[in-house]
């Protein structure tokens, strides 16, 4: 039983730690003693915590690569401010068409996860990271060239152009190609952020901790000797995928509700993106739920409170990537600082273990 | 009827006849020996056996039901389990969890429960935990339940192996060179143990050996392998002397 309650207490950290960031940012906020910036800045933190604990789930749990994890936030956030935009004429309160496009996101996010996840189910390693990599590039650019209208004849789509669509006059253009969609209510606030990412380590925390976390972690540390004892290999890297995409889309919805304008561009849903997640992940520990958590507020923050240096700012922010990496807890860098100690470079002492 | 019955099994990898009309009979509670030199195609029986690889001619009938064709999940569903020559360990997770995926597909539970910690999750969650520390006990790792499976030295995590594979509560339990890399202590510590689990699972075992003190001491009959054929077969005393047997396999 203590097994169990170690884990339990982890855990418990964990939601502490999210719990306490929540009440000191918003004590904050409400004195007056967080600048607009950094306030403006609240939701999109939200938005990276839960994309990393969710690629955490793919990287650290099931051990994969995947280079695409922006392509899943990217249908997110479009599916969830397509259904918004449609419903902002119904007489819907705000509360319960955010909800559902919370939900809508998440199922969209999902079923997409399922379609890349039959075909590259059986790539592994490199091979996987790039076809992720395509599937994130493919989704940001058929977005890009992707026109939808509403009028009273009901939904007009197009691959051309606006004036393809041929709308009746009074129609509204909802998909607007690379212009994406504007006028999306924003209906995200740091508190729903908050409550979002709890519901994500709830999840992910609790699969782990689950008969079927056990099986996908078996597949990770042995495929062969998983499948000897009985473990349906496809099914649960299936359900490593479809779960993880499912957060990545919520916090896609996030992302979308706190923008007037939603476009698929290479700064909102690029690789760039997809490979900074990534960093967040592999900086705070792959595998380690808490330290994704702790990384991707911190290199989030990192470049805003870095302002005030101009000019330095992204030499300093690359520095600290640097030393993060150097200067975690993960096994093997704990095994590599013993290695390369500077204390005994500085005595001149013969590194005598091997390397 | 035999629990387990290989009528004139045979593969090729290429132009190399890996096994070739193997056949072989097992009785319930058995204690069966397969040895022979390095590349006699030991291994690749148990992989045969296990559906790693698919067989171009022969049978394999365990309980009179048919294995060949199955995939590798379905052949374990239906009761045979095994251990690996180079040890496959769950290496970054609990020797309790190691145990505990092996008990995957005989305590279930749905995946919203375990996502929502319904009652159904804590309540299979402690029978699979007694479950696992009953068979850890067996091998005398319930103090170690905690540790890395890869934190084990060598001769634990080769037991580790075992009690997984028994935890899928198999028919028929395939051991790969048990004792590779023991030394007699832990060897002799070891045939206890797998007399133990014969004993008391009434199980029934195929292991492959090289360590002859191990094989003339618990196995009762033997099937000695050359080059992919049977060089002998029969009661463990008799293939032991049988001069063909010493001149192939122990050296003349």
């Amino acid at each position: 039983m203590k097994n169990i309650s170690k884990t339990t207490k982890s855990n418990c950290i964990t939601f502490g730690i999210v719990i306490l960031a929540y009440i000191i940012a918003e004590a904050l906020i409400q004195t007056g003693h967080m600048s607009s910036l950094m306030e403006g800045i609240m939701v999109p933190l939200c938005v990276y915590v839960i994309a990393a604990v969710s690629l955490n789930l793919i990287v650290g749990v099931l051990g994969e690569l995947s280079l695409g994890h922006a392509g899943f936030m990217c249908v997110g956030a479009f599916s969830s401010a397509f259904f918004s935009k449609c419903m902002m004429t119904s007489s819907m309160p705000e509360g319960l068409r955010f909800f559902l496009a919370l939900l809508i996101s998440a199922a969209t996010a999902a079923v997409f996860g399922i379609l890349i996840g039959i075909p590259v189910l059986r790539l592994k390693g490199d091979y996987l990271a790039i076809v992720t990599l395509a599937f994130g590039e493919i989704i940001k650019n058929v977005l890009n060239a992707f026109y939808v209208g509403l009028d009273s004849a009901g939904f007009h789509f197009s691959m051309k152009d606006a004036i393809a669509l041929d709308m009746e006059a009074g129609g509204t253009i909802i998909i607007n190609g690379a212009q994406g969609i504007t006028g999306t209510p924003r209906s995200s606030t740091f508190t729903i952020g908050i409550i979002l990412i709890l519901i994500t380590l709830f999840v992910v925390l609790n699969l782990m901790n689950s008969r079927d976390g056990r099986a996908i972690m078996a597949i990770r540390d042995n495929r062969i000797a998983a499948e000897s004892i009985g473990i349906n290999i496809t099914k649960y890297k299936l359900m490593a995928f479809t779960i993880s995409a499912a957060l990545a889309g919520t916090a896609g919805a996030l992302y979308a509700h706190n923008l007037s304008t939603l476009t698929a561009s290479p700064n909102n849903f690029g690789y760039n993106q997809s490979i900074m997640i990534l960093v967040f992940v592999v900086l705070g520990g792959i595998g380690n739920i808490r330290g994704s958590v702790i990384a991707a507020v911190v290199l989030t923050l990192l470049p805003e409170l870095l302002r005030f240096l101009n000019d330095y700012r992204m030499l300093i922010y690359a520095i600290v990537l640097i030393a993060l990496m150097i200067f975690n807890w993960s096994p093997k860098c704990i095994a590599f600082r013993e290695r390369h100690s500077l204390k005994d470079l500085l005595k001149g002492k013969k590194n005598t273990k091997e390397v | 009827m035999a629990l387990l019955e290989v009528e004139s099994l045979g593969i090729s990898f290429g132009g190399l006849r890996a096994v070739d009309n193997f056949n072989i009979k097992i009785e319930k509670e058995q204690l069966y020996g397969l040895i022979g030199p390095n590349g006699a195609g030991k291994t690749t029986i148990f992989n045969l056996l296990t559906g790693v690889y698919k067989p171009d001619k022969g049978t394999i009938l365990l309980d009179g039901e048919n294995m060949i064709g199955k995939k590798t999940i379905d052949i374990n569903k239906s009761g045979i389990a095994r251990t690996f020559q180079n040890i496959r360990l769950f290496k970054d997770m609990s020797v309790l969890d190691n145990v505990k995926v092996g008990l995957h597909n005989h305590h279930r539970y749905h995946t919203i429960s375990g996502i929502l910690r319904l009652p159904s999750y804590f309540r299979v969650e402690k029978e699979m935990t007694e479950r696992a520390m009953e068979l850890l006990k067996v091998f005398g790792l319930e103090k170690e339940k905690e540790y890395l499976a890869a934190n084990l030295p060598y001769g634990k995590q080769r037991k580790l192996e075992i009690a997984r594979a028994l935890a899928t509560d198999p028919k028929l339990l395939l051991l790969d060179e048990p004792a590779a890399g023991m030394n007699p202590n832990e060897t002799s510590e070891l045939m206890d143990t797998i007399c133990f689990v014969r004993d008391n699972f009434h199980m029934t075992i195929l292991l492959i050996e090289h360590d002859m003190k191990l094989v003339a001491g618990i196995c009762e009959r033997l099937t000695v392998l050359n080059f992919g054929q049977i060089l002998a077969e029969g009661e463990t005393s008799a293939v032991l002397s049988d001069p063909q047997v010493i001149k192939a396999y122990l050296g003349e």
